[in-house]
């Protein structure tokens, strides 16, 4: 019997604030240990929240490039639960009227379309971190983090394959750094994610047993998780054996999911509105100007790279993957590069640089405007696509333009026809066996006349004059 | 409402409170009695009634996205009945 | 023993007819003098309360309330200085920062004496929840001086300070301060930042001052009120000058009657002072209307739901983590609960299991949101009572004093001590107790007036009217059984 699988992941983005959502405490990532905080963001006895503004107008915009609904009344509630890294005591999050209900992403699925439906965004507080000490018996806690602006972005139970997971989580990264809304560096904690699984015969409507996976620090791992899980609870099905409920957490090392085995205390959050906080009413005007404010999301743009550039839809969608990548393609591209041209340069030498190196395209050594010269300077005949190539990394390591590095190496192409022809009828008089064997048919023999040619200007001749000038000789 | 002595631990475990048998047998009766007396409350008609939480009507409170000086790390860490250095310490955090 | 009005004392400061450091002095030699009986104060922080008066001595007269000394209630943060709520578990807690109310008053340059005693996280109404000590009634040392405010309102009733800071979450300044036979205000909520004081229940939480004079009050009051931005719930709203508004009487004003209080138990010598003062206040001019507020007898019964249910989450803190006082435990969930069950007294931990319960899942439909549907009605009585009227009128309490231990294991019995004080806080309304007589035990009896959202203007003026029109000066306290 086959199985469906069914996934629903619960993503957590860190918002792009200056300052934590309650007080004034920076969000900078990485600073020393208990170093950007104060009586607000501790929980000391009698402080009390204040709302930035800023998180509030980031959490708006992601749900709305969700395409959520906006409950422009929304409010904040208190979710009650113990755990050293939570000062208070309880989270401020939001329950029953979160920010943005029903929306939906998509995704490209084997060339199809396909939406994944969300379920809600909401606003709340990061906790802090603890970490073990040395000893083993003692937690260490750092609260820099308590109190960073997030929103978790529930899905509905849409994701049936974990590439499907990872291609939601590519969308959701893409959505959000467009509108910069969050770095989403996994690596550093800024897009969390949490995936619940399960499976059921084909066919059927109901939800089989379901676990919970957690502690994937990266794409690929939430993809291998998820992988492993389909397997490991394919195979207890297949043996007649039931999936149990649980939290599982991904092992890097092994590539393989545990079970926490945490005594599984029934949560009782107590949720109830916080009283420190008024409502927050998102009036007509203000959800217009978001609505307006936001920026051409990766599936739009993607569209509008296939239609108005031509380019085929593994280009648009590569390009359009980042949107640091894809301004700097159109940057390429207006400068007067040709669409496709460009593509193939940004998708190939560029970004093949870039990963190299470990640099993102806003670091890049080269500029769009240099790398439109570059290719202005092949269009033109100047160098061949062989010696761009070469051109390009000694741009990237030198960051000169094309035309200078050109010069400085001799490398212009000789086009002139005036030049080329004396050169041209030397190599034929010399070569007559060459021109007989290529009127005998020898294809090859072209090569060799072409060949002398090059070598006899050291390389600068345009292979394709040469190729018409001795053809023009010797008969074609 | 009879409030149980087994109610009476449930609630106090989610409230992270240790009783002793004597306190729950105290607590139990004295629970029933004040949530019994707060039952009265059942006898109102409040269909479409808002909920009140806040006796103020005002909504859209902010700060602006803007630093403010926080504690120096010394200072908050003092506050803490243990801690090293750099970290409050508290007894090892179990993994879950 | 001689008492003096933060008016009387800033008079004779500005005439230079004397110096800070002599009222500060003269206020800690009444503590010195008192306080082993009394018990109002948990710190007092006399040593850098003279420096700062030596200090204010050289200095021109400046701040509103230059030189003036007063004490703040234990729940109220001060930097630097112990704040324990009157609990184990912030027995040695030094807060790091200072409460806006503390600041503010600094900025008037008074001078703070020190901390006062309170129930345990301000939950109780005879101060006797103290983890610490008990307070004593200056008017008879045998019964409570109220609570949860307690040790401020003995600490000006007995003539220790001349006003002191306090918190009122259902009537814990109002209903000691009548108790003690001192004036009590509980401002508009949202007229005072909460910023800094200890949350008992978040929403219904408001500072005010104990005074000797209701002109005192409005004074105090002045100096603390406006808005913070660091209090969400602290209202831009415009502070009107208070004590300028105080002249001009009652004349026009119509004061509103409760009709029915028959029903809860209220003490004929209350009924009969109560009813004296409003036949004052009607000679003075104003008159009487009969108003309905047809769910005050719910009051008590939505308020021990939403205060506990707010208090069981504002007291999730205490963990002994961050601050505080911590107990030993072999895992964390041991240390949790040893910490909270060491550090909590019996009635915090009664208040933390109620309103753990009224918020747990299958309950919170039936107790906490049904509660607060209650507080919708019970604000919308007011909305239509002050259609008829400018000022209610009410007891601040059913009785007098009670003795030390009465109702200490009668939970029930001492909450519903609060019903005349809970509706005002669960409205979010200004209201006010003012002396308004003695029982024949010698036990002073409070007048309470409620006013319209924001109009603590109002309120003042008919309090200040009645205390000029009463025709008799409160007795001086006892000290003594």
């Amino acid at each position: 019997m086959g199985y469906e699988t069914v996934i629903g992941l619960e993503v957590h983005v860190e918002l792009k604030t200056k300052t934590k959502i309650f007080c004034g405490c920076s969000t900078n990532f990485g600073d020393p240990p208990n170093t950007n905080v104060c009586p607000v963001c501790l929980g000391h006895p009698g402080t009390l929240p204040v709302l930035n503004r800023q998180a509030v107008e980031l959490a708006l915009k992601a749900a709305t490039a969700l395409n959520c609904q906006i409950n422009q009344d929304c409010k904040f509630d208190r979710k009650n639960y113990f755990y050293p890294d939570l000062p208070k005591g309880y989270q401020i999050s939001q329950y029953d009227q979160p920010i943005g209900e029903h929306g939906y992403v998509e995704i490209e699925v084997d060339g199809r379309r396909k939406r994944i439906g969300i379920t809600r965004v909401h606003l709340e507080e990061d906790a802090g971190k603890s970490m073990h000490g040395e000893d083993g018996r003692h937690s260490l806690i750092d609260y820099n983090r308590t109190g960073v602006p997030l929103i978790e972005i529930v899905s509905e139970p849409d994701i049936r394959s974990p590439e499907e997971a990872r291609l939601y989580l590519e969308a959701i990264k893409s959505i959000m750094q467009y509108c910069d809304i969050s770095d989403c560096r996994m690596e550093e904690g800024s897009l969390r994610c949490d995936a619940n699984i399960s499976l059921r015969p084909e066919g059927s409507t109901e939800f089989g047993e379901k676990t919970e996976l957690k502690n994937m620090n990266s794409f690929r791992n939430v993809q291998r998780g998820l992988e492993f899980e389909v397997q490991r609870q394919t195979q207890l099905l297949e043996q007649g054996q039931a999936v149990t409920q649980e939290t599982r957490r991904f092992d890097e090392a092994t590539q393989t999911t545990v079970s926490m085995r945490s005594k599984e205390e029934a949560h009782d959050y107590r949720y109830f509105p916080e009283p420190d906080l008024l409502f927050v009413h998102i009036d007509d005007a203000w959800l217009d100007r978001v609505r307006a404010e936001l920026p051409e999301l990766p599936a739009q743009r993607r569209a509008r790279f296939e239609q108005e550039l031509g380019l085929p839809a593994y280009d648009a969608g590569v390009l359009t993957a980042e949107r640091a990548v894809a301004d700097y393609y159109e940057s390429v591209v207006a400068a007067g590069s040709d669409a496709k041209t460009a593509s193939n340069w940004v998708m190939g030498d560029l970004l093949g640089y870039l990963n190299a190196q470990g640099l993102t395209v806003e670091a890049s050594p080269v500029r769009p405007e240099q790398l439109a010269g570059l290719i202005a300077q092949v269009d033109k005949g100047t160098i061949s696509i062989k010696q761009a190539r070469d051109v390009f990394k000694l741009m990237c390591e030198s960051g000169k333009d094309a035309e200078v590095i050109i010069k400085e190496q001799g490398m212009e192409q000789i086009s002139d026809e005036a030049v080329l022809v004396p050169i041209v009828e030397e190599v034929i008089a010399n070569n007559p066996k060459s021109v007989e064997d290529y009127r005998a048919g020898k294809q090859k023999a072209l090569g060799a006349l072409v060949g002398q040619t090059m070598k006899a200007t050291k390389g600068k001749a345009n292979p394709a004059v040469v190729n018409k000038l001795i053809l023009e000789r010797i008969g074609g | 409402m009879k409030i149980s002595e087994e109610t009476v631990r449930h609630v106090a475990a989610l409230a992270r409170l240790s009783l002793s048998d004597e306190e729950v047998a105290h607590l139990a009766p004295q629970l029933s009695e004040i949530i019994g007396y707060a039952e009265q409350l059942q006898q109102l008609n409040l269909d479409d009634v808002a909920p009140t939480s806040h006796s103020l009507a005002r909504t859209n409170v902010f700060r602006e996205d803007e630093p403010w000086p926080g504690l120096a790390r010394d200072v908050a860490l003092a506050c803490a009945p243990d801690s090293t250095d750099e970290y409050v310490r508290v007894p090892a955090v179990l993994e879950g | 023993m001689s008492v003096h009005t933060v008016k009387e004392i800033l008079a004779s400061l500005r005439r230079k007819e004397s110096k800070p450091s002599e009222w500060t002095e003269t206020a800690l030699r009444m503590i010195e003098q008192h306080d082993p009986t009394i018990g109002a104060f948990l710190t007092v922080d006399g040593e850098r309360a003279l420096e700062r008066a030596r200090r204010l001595d050289g200095e021109a007269f400046d701040g509103a309330l230059f030189g003036v000394p007063y004490a703040l209630k234990d729940n109220i943060c001060t930097r630097n200085l112990k704040t324990t709520a009157a609990s184990r578990i912030l027995e040695s807690y030094i807060p790091p920062y200072d409460a806006t109310v503390a600041q503010r008053l600094a900025a008037t340059q008074g001078v703070l004496l020190g901390k006062t005693n309170l129930d345990e996280f301000a939950m109780g109404s005879s101060t006797e929840n103290s983890a610490f000590q008990l307070t004593r009634n200056p008017y008879d040392v045998k019964r409570v001086p109220g609570g949860s405010s307690g040790g401020s309102a003995a600490a000006v009733a007995a003539g220790m300070v001349p006003f002191a800071l306090g918190s009122d979450t259902g009537g814990s300044i109002r209903q000691p301060a009548s108790f003690c036979g001192v004036v009590g205000l509980k401002p508009t909520y949202g007229r005072v930042s909460r910023y800094g004081l200890i949350a008992f229940a978040s929403s219904l939480d408001q500072i005010g001052p104990f005074t000797r004079s209701v002109e005192d009050a409005a004074f105090v009051l002045q100096a603390i009120s406006g808005h913070d931005e660091r209090d969400s719930t602290s209202a831009p709203q415009d502070v009107p000058d208070f004590v300028r508004g105080l002249e001009g009487g009652v004349k026009g004003l119509r004061i509103g009657l409760v009709t029915g209080l028959d029903e809860h138990g209220v003490d004929a010598e209350v009924q009969a002072a109560v009813g004296k003062a409003v036949q004052t206040l009607q000679d003075a001019g104003a008159e009487v209307v009969e108003v309905h507020l047809p769910h005050l007898r719910y009051a008590v019964a939505t308020y021990y739901l939403i205060a506990p249910a707010e208090a069981s989450s504002n007291l999730a803190r205490y963990d002994g983590v961050r601050y505080g006082r911590r107990a030993a435990g072999q895992s964390l969930a041991e240390m949790y609960e040893n910490t909270r069950s060491e550090g909590f007294g019996m009635e915090v931990k009664r208040r933390i299991m109620i309103g753990t319960y009224a918020l747990s899942s299958g309950y919170y439909d039936a107790y906490y949101r049904r509660a607060q549907q209650v507080r919708t009605r019970i604000r919308e009585d007011f909305e239509q009572a002050f259609k008829r009227c400018d000022v209610i009128v009410m007891p601040t309490t059913p009785t007098t004093a009670f003795p030390l231990g009465e109702k200490v294991d009668n939970p029930l019995q001492m909450y519903l001590n609060d019903i005349f004080t809970i509706p005002a806080n669960l409205a979010g309304l200004p209201a006010l107790s003012v002396p308004c007589g003695v029982s024949s035990e010698g036990l002073p009896i409070g007048l309470q007036l409620l006013a319209h959202w924001w109009d603590e203007a109002t309120l003042l003026r008919v309090g200040h009217t009645y205390e000029q029109a009463r025709g008799f000066a409160m007795p001086l306290p006892r000290m003594g059984a």
